[in-house]
């Protein structure tokens, strides 16, 4: 599985990232980022975990573009 | 490693955003202002009173609208490094370039095209406020299964690689995934709420202007990440070969 290491030509050598050091980053970013599309596109429309309509009709224009559901 | 490509992930992610950005407001802005026109018109001929706006147009189609776009495409474009560090050596052996390119494609395909297809953007007023939480949870829905069926979809294509060659497995499983889809598709509750005299042209030219934005964003994606990636990919294995080997 880690023959890419031996050769030594480079640019014939697919990147690859092993799990134990993607996994962490993948959890805590992953999850943040996520968090962050759930701001855009969903926060106080479907769902709100802040009281108030500002956030919705402050990003109005771009939730509908792309493409989330709103009124 | 990581590190490097989630950094390159979220700026390539900002410029992607700021592209998105300028093609939404030239081509999408105007069939949100006609959109709203209709709204307005069909509330005053209904005797509604006309509410007070709590952000105005001019602040919603700018800086909102920035916002939002930019917002989104460093999250997506921070969620393209991590799969692209999930998938790069190890679904296909190519290098940066084509990888990330066909991930975007993909991505594309799974997270905007086929959703859309079942559940298309809509301007304002082309559906009842009061339907949003069922709408949300659909369109929700829908693109989970569209990635959960593209994961499995790649997985069935490899596992034919052996008995069919490349060519003809990838063909399978991308004809396994459009069943599979379809299927899902025509099982999936329909929304149809536009109202009846709502503009056809300002709900194609707005639905038009939403797929070209989600075209925008993953053709940058996958283009700029996959290049800057290319082009430092000598320096970054090297480094990454000193403190993460062995590889597995």
């Amino acid at each position: 599985m880690s023959q890419a290491i031996a050769s030594p030509t480079l640019a014939a050598i697919p990147l690859r990232v092993p799990v134990r050091e993607l996994l962490p980053w993948a959890i805590f970013s992953g999850m943040l980022l996520l968090m962050l599309l759930y701001f855009v596109g969903a926060e106080q429309g479907a769902t709100a975990m802040f009281s108030g309509s500002y956030l919705h009709e402050f990003l109005h224009d771009g939730r509908h573009l792309l493409g989330f559901p709103c009124h | 490693m990581v590190r490097t490509l989630l950094v390159r992930g979220l700026w390539v992610g900002l410029i992607a955003g700021l592209l998105v950005l300028g093609f939404a407001y030239l081509f999408g802005e105007a069939s949100i202002d006609r959109a709203i026109d209709f709204e307005e018109h069909a509330a005053r001929a209904a005797g509604e009173p006309h509410g007070a706006e709590l952000v105005s147009r001019s602040v919603q189609s700018t800086i909102g609208l920035a916002v939002a776009t930019v917002v989104y495409g460093v999250a997506f474009g921070g969620i393209f490094a991590l799969v692209f560090a999930a998938v790069s050596g190890r679904v296909g052996h190519h290098g940066p370039r084509v990888t990330a390119a066909l991930l975007a494609l993909v991505g594309f395909v799974s997270v905007s095209l086929v959703p859309f297809l079942k559940y298309p953007a809509n301007p304002p007023a082309a559906n009842n406020a009061t339907s949003i939480q069922e709408r949300t949870g659909l369109y929700v829905a829908m693109v989970l299964i569209s990635v959960a069926i593209t994961i499995a979809a790649i997985a069935l294509g490899r596992r034919l690689i052996p008995r069919f060659g490349v060519w003809n497995a990838t063909l399978l499983s991308i004809a396994a995934f459009v069943l599979v889809i379809a299927g899902v598709q025509l099982a999936l509750p329909t929304v149809n709420e536009t109202p009846a005299d709502f503009p056809a042209t300002v709900l194609y030219q707005f639905r038009v202007a939403s797929l070209g934005s989600q075209a925008v964003l993953w053709a940058t994606l996958g283009l700029l990440f996959g290049w800057v990636t290319e082009r430092n990919l000598p320096r970054a294995w090297s480094a990454h070969a000193h403190t993460a080997t062995p590889a597995r």
